[in-house]
This record gives C-alpha cells, sequence and structure tokens, in this order.
C-alpha cells in the first residue's frame, strides 16, 4: 500500500477555506523558516487511501475477535449516534455550568449507575484508560495515607499473574512493587499475602475474576488480610465483564475500582483508544477523587471541588463523549441486561472450553470465568508448535487471535475471550478452527509454523524494526 | 449468504419486538426467586436466543446459569442484581440521550479557546474516522490483519515529526495535559532530578504535571511570569545547574502571548538540562519549529486537529524528540520494516520500553494511545495540506489581531503589548462576568474570564468579520453602561 | 555451544574475563545470547558507575523481553563497548568478542564457575 505522501503531487489541495476577510497579521521573527511537508492531496485521493487502510484493518465488525482480557465485544451503533449528537460534541469545556446541564446530568447519572454497578459511593470520569485509572485509583491510596501521617506505607502488593499496567501504575504513583506468586490452581497464595503484608503495605492490586479467568473464591480473606494490615484493596476493573449484575467489587472488601469503558461497557476501542477509565471509591476516599464532584441542587447540576483532591490526571472532565457512550450502553441494557451480558459470556467462555478440552490443555481445569487459558507447552514440545504460530493460524480463518503468552504464568498461553455477543455459530466456527489448527499441528506442523498464509502480509521481521528504527517517512 | 443474512435479520426484529412487549410488562425489576432460575432473554446485544443458551448450557455440563457462577462465593454473590433501573429500548434510550443533549447551549458564536479550540473540521474527516474497520478494533498486536491501522499511525508519527522539526514521535497519549506531565519524566535522570515549567502555561496542564509529579515525588518548580510571559532572568538564577531535568515552556503561552523560546532554550541547555516545548499544532504551521528553538522534546494538545470540543475530550496529545531521545517516549511506537517475502510492512516496535514487558520498571504505565484520535488529526493535516494548514493559522492570528483592535476601540484594552497567535487577554472595566453573561443571551460564548477585571479571547477561522464587528457592538453596549 | 577455557562463568549467564592489571571485562555467555534470543538493544552503565556482585548492571532487549545483566564483580565501571548499544547483534554473532563493561577495583566477587563446570551448569538447567 502506498503511504499518503506517496500519493501528493506538489500544489494538489482541497478547497475548504475562505478568502481572509480582516487584513492579515505577520509573526516576522517568530515565523517558520522550515519547509513543512504535509500530503498534497485530493479529497478523492484521501477517501480511496484511507478506504484501502480500513480494509486491511480488523476490527470486531469484520470477524471475532476472541482477545483475552480486552472484552472485544460488538460495540452498539446507537452509542454512535448518541456520543454525536451536537449538544454533546460541539460544547466548550470552559462553558458556565447553567450551559451545560446535559453534560453534567450525563456525569451525574453515570457515576450513579456505575457506582451501583461496582458497589462504590464516588466516581471520577477523569482518566482515559485502564492503565490512568489504575494511577489515579493508587493515588487515592497514596493520599490517604499520606494525609493520615502514615508514610511508611510504600509497598504495593500485586499478584504475579497481573498484567504488566499494574506494577508499572504503581512505581508512576510512587510505591515499591511487591510480586507474590500464585497457587498452582490460578489463586492468590494466601500464606504469601499474610507474609507479605505489614506496616509498610499501602495496598493490594487484583482482579477477580484473576488474569486466568477464575473467580478467586478466597476473595473475602485476601481483602480482610490487606485491610487488617491497614492497607486497600485496589480492583483492577479489566475483568467485569463476568460478574457485573453477578458480584461487585465492593461487596467484596475492595476500596477502589477502575473501569474499562472500551472494555465491560462497549464502548469503542478505535485501533487502541480513546478509551475511559473510570474510578470509583468508597465514601472514604471520596475527597480525594481528582477533579470536579458533579451536584444535584435543586436548581440544577453543579460542579464541586474535593477537599483533598489529588489534583488532575486530565485536561477537563476526561473521555466525556466516551462516557456518553457507555452511559446509553447501561441505560440500554439496564437491571436485566447488565446480568445477562456477564452471565452469556461466561457461558460462551465455557461452551468453548469444554469443546476443546482434550484437544487442548487447559491451564486450570475448571469453570472459568469470561475467559480462559490454554498452555500449548505440550505442542511446542513434541511438534515444536508453538501457541504463536496457533495464533497466526487463526488469521487465515478470519478469526483474530486470542491474548498470546500472557498471563505469564502459564507456558506458551493462549488467552480465549468470546464475550456475549458472539453467537453459537461464530463460537461453533472458532472452535471447528481451533480443532482443525489442532490436527495439523500434528499431521503438517511446517504448514502451521508458516501460518498466516492468506493475509495481505506475512509475519512481519520485528528484529530488524527494533534494532533499526524507522519510525517516519523520509522525503526525498 | 444473503439468505442467511436475512434470516438472522428477521430473527433479530422479533426479537427486538419480544423485548419491547417485555419492557412494557416489567417496568420494575421482579425479585428474583429461586424458581427462577430458567434461562431468560432480553436482548443486551447479545445474538443467541434462549433455547439456543439453553442448548449451550447443556452441552457445557451446566444445569443452569447458576451453576457457572459456583465458584462465586455465597456472600458476594447478588441473588437479585443491581439496583438500576430497568433497560430501553433503543428508542427511549435515544430520546434519553437527545434529552440530555438538549440542555446544554451549543453557542453560534465561539470567542472562547482556553485549551479547547473550535475549527472548521472537513467532511472527510468524519467520514474516514466513522469507518467501522477503524472504529472496532483494538490494539494493533496481529500486524498481519492490522496494517491499515499501523500505517495510518505511521503517517500520523511522520506528519507529527514535521510539525515539530523534531527526529521521531510516538502514536500519541492521551491529551496535550497528560503529554506534558510524561514529558518530565522523559528528562528526569539519576542526578538530575527537578522540573522546572512556566507559571504562563494552561492551568489544567500544570494541575496534571503537579498530580503526576506527586505520584512520583518529583519536585516541580513553577518560574513566574513577567509581562504576561515566562520572566527568563528569573529562569536564570532559579535553575539549579547540577539537579535541573528540564524546563517547560507553552508556545504560544496560556494568554496567547509568542515566547522568546530560542532564549529560553539556549538558557536551559546553559544549565544541562532538556528543553521541552507544548505546542499549538496549528501555530505550528507558520510558526518556528521547537527544533529551530532548540527543544529536546515538544508535546502539545491535538484537538484543533479536526476533533470536536466534546465537552474536553477525548483528545489527543502527541510527543516528539530528538533522536537522541527516542527510547524515552512512551507509549505505542510504529516501524516500518519488511514481511517475510520482503515486502514493506509495519509493525509496534521498541516495546521492551513498555509496562507489558518491563512492568514495574516500564518508564511509563501507558498502553492504549488514542488511535482514532491520531488518525483524525492525519486526516485533518492530509485535507488541509500544508498550504491549507498555514492559512488556518493566518486566519486564525489575523482575525484574533483584528478583533484585538476593535475590543480596544470599544473599551476593553489590551493586557500585554506583544504578539500573538489567535488568543489574547483584555482589561474589562466592568465585572467580566456580567459582559460575558450577557453575550451569552445573545448566543454568544465570549472570552474566558481570568478574573474580575481580565478576559481571555480566542478567534479562529470561523469567526468572520461581519461576527466580530456583532460582538464588538454588544461588547459597547455593556462596557460603556 | 562454546565455553572457553580462558573465562569465568556466574550462574546469571555472564562471563568475566581477568585481564592485566587487576581490571576484568564482562560480558554475556554463547549459551545466554542463544536462550535470549535476537537481541534488539542493550541497556549499559555509565563510565563511573559503582557495580555490585549479583545486582543488575543493566539489560538486554529482545523484541518482546527484556532480560537484567547481573555484575559477577562489586568495582567501578571504567569502560563501556558503546559498539553495543549501535549494534546488539554483535552479541548474538560473537558473544565473548562483545563485552559489555570494563570495571575496576575489583572488591568483591560471586562465587565463579570455570568453563567445565559452568558447561554442566547449562545442562543442568536445560533440564
Amino acid at each position: 500500500m502506498k503511504l499518503i505522501f506517496e500519493r501528493s503531487v506538489p500544489g494538489r489541495r482541497c478547497s475548504i477555506l475562505p478568502p481572509c476577510d480582516v487584513p492579515e497579521t505577520d509573526l516576522g521573527e517568530f515565523g517558520r523558516t522550515r519547509e513543512l511537508h504535509l500530503p498534497e492531496v485530493s479529497e478523492n485521493d484521501i477517501s480511496r487511501h484511507y478506504t484501502e487502510l480500513a480494509k486491511e484493518t480488523h476490527g470486531v465488525n469484520d470477524g471475532q475477535y476472541p482477545l483475552g482480557s480486552c472484552t472485544m465485544k460488538y460495540n452498539p451503533k446507537i452509542n454512535e449516534y448518541t456520543a454525536f449528537l451536537p449538544g454533546f460534541a460541539s460544547v466548550h469545556p470552559l462553558q458556565p455550568e447553567r450551559t451545560v446541564q446535559g453534560c453534567l446530568e450525563v456525569l451525574h447519572t453515570a457515576e450513579k449507575l456505575f457506582g451501583e454497578i461496582t458497589g462504590m459511593d464516588a466516581m471520577t470520569f477523569e482518566p482515559a484508560a485502564g492503565a490512568h485509572g489504575e494511577f489515579t485509583g493508587l493515588l487515592l491510596i497514596k493520599a490517604y495515607h499520606d494525609h493520615r501521617g502514615d508514610t511508611k506505607r510504600t509497598k504495593i502488593i500485586v499478584p504475579d499473574s497481573a498484567h504488566g499496567t499494574n506494577p508499572a501504575s504503581a512505581v508512576m504513583a510512587g510505591f515499591t512493587v511487591v510480586n507474590i506468586p500464585s497457587t498452582e490452581d490460578g489463586f492468590v497464595d494466601l500464606d504469601a499475602l499474610r507474609a507479605a503484608v505489614g506496616e509498610d503495605t499501602a495496598g493490594l492490586m487484583l482482579t477477580n475474576p484473576n488474569t486466568v479467568g477464575l473467580f478467586d473464591k478466597n476473595i473475602l480473606t485476601i481483602t480482610k488480610i490487606v485491610h487488617e494490615a491497614g492497607g486497600l484493596n485496589y480492583y483492577d476493573g479489566a475483568n467485569l465483564n463476568a460478574v457485573m449484575g453477578v458480584a461487585r467489587p465492593g461487596d467484596m472488601g475492595f476500596d477502589v475500582v477502575h473501569l474499562n469503558l472500551h472494555k465491560t461497557f462497549s464502548t469503542p476501542h478505535g485501533g487502541g483508544g480513546p478509551g475511559s477509565g473510570p474510578v470509583g471509591c468508597k465514601a472514604f476516599l471520596k475527597e480525594y477523587l481528582p477533579g470536579v464532584s458533579v451536584l444535584q441542587t435543586p436548581s440544577g447540576y453543579s460542579f464541586g471541588p474535593y477537599a483533598d483532591s489529588i489534583g488532575s490526571v486530565k485536561a477537563f472532565y476526561g473521555n466525556f463523549l466516551v462516557v456518553v457512550k457507555a452511559l446509553t450502553y447501561v441505560l440500554m441494557l439496564g437491571h436485566e441486561g447488565i446480568r445477562e451480558a456477564s452471565r452469556n459470556a461466561v457461558l460462551n467462555a465455557n461452551y468453548i472450553r469444554t469443546s476443546l478440552t482434550g484437544a487442548y490443555d487447559m491451564a486450570y481445569d475448571e469453570t472459568c470465568m469470561h475467559e480462559f487459558v490454554m498452555s500449548l507447552e505440550q505442542e511446542k514440545n513434541e511438534s515444536l508448535v508453538s501457541a504463536m504460530d496457533v495464533a497466526k493460524s487463526l488469521l487465515d480463518y478470519g478469526i483474530h487471535p486470542p491474548t498470546m503468552y500472557f498471563p505469564l504464568i502459564v507456558h506458551e498461553a493462549l488467552m480465549v475471550e468470546p464475550t456475549e455477543t458472539e453467537s453459537k455459530e461464530t463460537l461453533d466456527e472458532l472452535i471447528h478452527a481451533f480443532l482443525e489448527i489442532h490436527e495439523k499441528a500434528k499431521n503438517d506442523p511446517a504448514y502451521v509454523q508458516a501460518a498466516p498464509h492468506t493475509t495481505a502480509v506475512k509475519r512481519m521481521d520485528e528484529v530488524q524494526a527494533a534494532r533499526n528504527p524507522r519510525l517516519r517517512y523520509v522525503f526525498a | 449468504m444473503r439468505l442467511l443474512m436475512r434470516l438472522l435479520q428477521k430473527r433479530r426484529n422479533s426479537n427486538l419486538q419480544r423485548r419491547i412487549v417485555r419492557m412494557r410488562q416489567q417496568k420494575y425489576p421482579k425479585p428474583h426467586t429461586a424458581n427462577q432460575q430458567e434461562v431468560s432473554y432480553v436482548g443486551s446485544f447479545i445474538s443467541n436466543t434462549g433455547s439456543q443458551q439453553k442448548e449451550m448450557l447443556e452441552k457445557a455440563g451446566y444445569a443452569n446459569f447458576d451453576a457457572l457462577f459456583e465458584g462465586i462465593p455465597r456472600e458476594v454473590f447478588l441473588k437479585d442484581g443491581v439496583q438500576i433501573p430497568s433497560g430501553l429500548s433503543e428508542l427511549e434510550t435515544c430520546e434519553r440521550m437527545e434529552e440530555m443533549a438538549g440542555k446544554n447551549t451549543v453557542f453560534r458564536h465561539v470567542f472562547r479557546g482556553a485549551g479547547s479550540y473550535r475549527h472548521y473540521i472537513p467532511a472527510i474527516v468524519k467520514s474516514v474516522t466513522a469507518k467501522e474497520d477503524f472504529l472496532t478494533a483494538y490494539t494493533p498486536y496481529q500486524a498481519e490483519i492490522s496494517q491499515g491501522n499501523l500505517q495510518s499511525i505511521f503517517e500520523f508519527q511522520t506528519m507529527i515529526c514535521e510539525l515539530t522539526g523534531l527526529d521521531v514521535a510516538n502514536a500519541s497519549v492521551y491529551d496535550g495535559a497528560t503529554a506534558a506531565a510524561e514529558s518530565i519524566f522523559m528528562c528526569k535522570e539519576r542526578r538530575r532530578t527537578k522540573a522546572y515549567v512556566s507559571a504562563a502555561v494552561q492551568p489544567q496542564v500544570l494541575a496534571v504535571m503537579k498530580t503526576y509529579c506527586y505520584g512520583r515525588d518529583t519536585e516541580l518548580i513553577v518560574i513566574p511570569e513577567k509581562d504576561g510571559v515566562t520572566d527568563l532572568a528569573a529562569l536564570a538564577s532559579m535553575m539549579d545547574e547540577t539537579s535541573a531535568a528540564c524546563f517547560y515552556l507553552q508556545q504560544p503561552n496560556y494568554y496567547g502571548l509568542l515566547e522568546d523560546a530560542e532564549a529560553a532554550g539556549r538558557l536551559v541547555h546553559e544549565k544541562g538540562a532538556k528543553f521541552i516545548m507544548g505546542c499549538n499544532p496549528i501555530a505550528l504551521a507558520i510558526m518556528k519549529t521547537p527544533a529551530e528553538c532548540g527543544a529536546d522534546v515538544a508535546v502539545g494538545e491535538g484537538q484543533p486537529l479536526g476533533l470536536s470540543m466534546g465537552f474536553g475530550g477525548p483528545y489527543l496529545g502527541f510527543m516528539a524528540a530528538s533522536k537522541e531521545m527516542m527510547r524515552k517516549l512512551p507509549g505505542r511506537i510504529v516501524g516500518e520494516t519488511t514481511d517475510s517475502e520482503g515486502k514493506r510492512g509495519f509493525v509496534l516496535t521498541l516495546q521492551a520500553r513498555e509496562q507489558h514487558i518491563r512492568r514495574e520498571k516500564a518508564s511509563s504505565n501507558i498502553c492504549s494511545n488514542q488511535a482514532l484520535c491520531a488518525l483524525t488529526a492525519s486526516v485533518y493535516l492530509s485535507a488541509m495540506g500544508p498550504a491549507g494548514l498555514a492559512d488556518v493559522a493566518k486566519l486564525c492570528t489575523s482575525k484574533a489581531h483584528y478583533l484585538q483592535n476593535e475590543l480596544k476601540k470599544a473599551g476593553l484594552p489590551p493586557a500585554h503589548d506583544r504578539l500573538f497567535f489567535h488568543e489574547f487577554v483584555t482589561k474589562c472595566p466592568v465585572p467580566a462576568g456580567t459582559l460575558t453573561a450577557r453575550l451569552e443571551e445573545k448566543g454568544y460564548l465570549g472570552g474566558l474570564p481570568l478574573s474580575d477585571n481580565r478576559i481571555l479571547w480566542c478567534v479562529t477561522e470561523m469567526n468572520t468579520k461581519t461576527e466580530m464587528d456583532a460582538l464588538v457592538q454588544l461588547v459597547k453596549e455593556v462596557a460603556s453602561v | 555451544m562454546n565455553f572457553p577455557k580462558e573465562l569465568k562463568y556466574s550462574r546469571s549467564h555472564e562471563w568475566v574475563l581477568y585481564e592485566q592489571g587487576g581490571t576484568v571485562r564482562i560480558g554475556i555467555t554463547d549459551y545466554a545470547q542463544k536462550e535470549l534470543g535476537d537481541l534488539v538493544f542493550v541497556n549499559l552503565p555509565e563510565e563511573g558507575d559503582p557495580v555490585t556482585a549479583g545486582e543488575a548492571l543493566g539489560d538486554v532487549e529482545s523484541v518482546k523481553a527484556v532480560s537484567d545483566i547481573y555484575s559477577p564483580v562489586t568495582g567501578t565501571v571504567i569502560e563501556i563497548n558503546e559498539e553495543l548499544l549501535d549494534a546488539p547483534q554483535k552479541i548474538n554473532e560473537d558473544p565473548y568478542g562483545a563485552w559489555f563493561i570494563r570495571v575496576e577495583n575489583v572488591t568483591g566477587t560471586e562465587e565463579l564457575l570455570d568453563a567445565a563446570a559452568y558447561e554442566a551448569f547449562t545442562k543442568e538447567e536445560k533440564q
């Protein structure tokens, strides 16, 4: 495919702006002297260029996307419609309160609904993504200890099965990380946790269900151990899709949560963003929240300050239009739909899991939540077919591969999350593909190792890319 | 194939009807009873019918849904679900959201910026970014089926390098404020730990920097302003030669004024620290590039490049740096390479910097970029081209200078006597809030009151001379009272 | 696999060459580079930095992993192999030529193995 710069023809342009209707001002010594290379193209060129790029981009709309821990569910179109309403899209963030009552109502309503779903008392929508939410939530924990003068609490406990953002966020918030091992059945090792907590424990970060797709049955004991040591419990909402309407982090002993609206609440991923990672907390942490609170008064909604706010993690009020999309989704699902979504997410995962058991090794052979992890270690040893090879083979079926090599505690891991919006027919296609690849791996491993065979490009030379980084187009 | 589609369509329609009936019957959740264990079916964008669900439960070896959740301790298992209202049909949801949107005022005449700018968004921009392949894709981990997404990011990186004059750019971060905060930590070294920032930056950017610095226990020192611009003499005396990591300057600054960035850059480098510039991407079309001003890192808010104001987000943080600082850039970076058959292609690269590999040793926790917003900016910049973008910038600055002059005649003298881009501060003889409230009544979102007697105005290519003259007329009426 | 006799080895797969005048050179072994795969970048300390036996002196990056390199000795860095910064593939191509750092004022050393013992150790580890 040509780059947009390679379509450029000097002097070609679109007709967009009117002539200047006032005297022109010159910036003089501040003026740009360096030539500016941007594409010189017609609107037709642009349209065709991006249509071509779109064809080489696989989204949820192109086929199923069982990418574990990413919750690639269908993105309802109504979400796009409501977010593009001019009453939301064309509003300046610094308009007076009386002219943005609808925006404040969105934030207030979303806070109430997501608060009830998570069991939290207050929520900020400032964080723009899950990792951003983690950072924010950890700052709440830091502020809580700081305000109590409890400055020796410098450590955050993270299980070794955790997503890489957890330890990275902890460090950004000024903590040191204590990694604790998981038990053989994938749960938090209670003895290791008891040994790890102490006077220096600021808190624990946990996903539940965890990254291997299991609900930690000891959750109440875990959160109690941390609380009794004086620490707080942080819930990474990456896997909430398994349990919304079924169980709430707030009832499990968690003090802070973040949600991924772009996972659980159906807003599109946009090829890597924008997302939204709101953070909810129990009442005793509310006054540390970043930004401003939205208050409902007899005369309408208004902004109010938080007394001991950590400040601000993003300009204005976060990715507001993404919140509009998520609110649209929650209003539509409501009481029944929220639970139905989780139930079916879990059913779909178990349907695939049980259908593949026998052919593939399940890392944990028991009822999973919304996702499960397989280990290709045996295939790797026997026929040199790796998790990567199986993943790449799925591309030839028009299916996006599962998450590979995560969590780190399972060797040759493939993590499958079908989501509730896939039908039995598409799940059967996935099962069929997996089984066929399994047979091929035994009979013709070289074919599987060379996959994909039908895509526009083949496997990329990532070593070359990293050794000699070429990160921009160089103009002749 | 077509037959199947039609059958599916038919089934979905009947599902929708069934659902609407159900909604009417059951406005509020009924208490969950023990015998209510059978498969229910509401919709929730779930494709499988109740009987399919039942079939799958049986095949997987479960008697009912509750059997799937037996691993959840009974103390936390919700028998009755969460207490939120019943779901609404699409039609009802639409009405509810439209009602909320209708409670906001969309101003026809906008003279407010201060970090969020109303520019013209060419039709092609929305048409491209609405393409569902771009919209519904995840981060391009699987390069073989993500070349379109990856190439669009590579093109974006190239455009940001061109605008800033710097060597490398990342795939974008959350917004301009977080880009500014992240840039500090690109520059922090073992011995150089103190960050300096001009007081004349957007307050939201400063607030985010402060919070990030609180997180990493980093000292952030604010250099005061003098006559609306950074006091470089104060910078020279306050910056510590041995411990200074970086200085952040916003250009044009919060008041719209043009800073002497080259002098600041020289000074910062004399102290052995890194020079960071926060830039307006439209202004870059006609202004000296950060590279020419000696910047090691340039960041900024990409919202002016085709993104709607959207009550503050989603926006787009861009980050560029000199080649020496390439590996300090946070977030995703796309690089060019070849596939096994020698064909050009693109991949996420330099990944060993990132959290999913480096975990607690990563320089940032960022995973997602703002890919769709970066795509928006790329399409915008393609539609404008080098000449068109320069035209936007010239229109902005010319019109802003016109309005400044007209407001002066109307009794609102400028607060500073310096060249500016498209924002400027005036004094206000009447309470600023009174003036802007009066303008709002007439459909004008006036400048942002900075205090009781100072207003920060913004003019873009969207504002016509006629509109500005009408605004000035209104101002005259209020200011002369 | 190559295990030069003139070198000493750590259990974390670094090699040590004792030079005349009491300085040492440090690199990673043939076994290590094979296990790590194609290396794409190396992070080295700066001249003058102290290193401590058993603690990380830097790391090497492959496309999908980063691995700490542990110092087998305690001392002060006098020279780094800047060539590796631009050409990390040298570590894969010639692991015993591609030294990482030179250290002086060596005051402490981890327990090191000779070539035969290290070779036996790698076989054990492989199982």
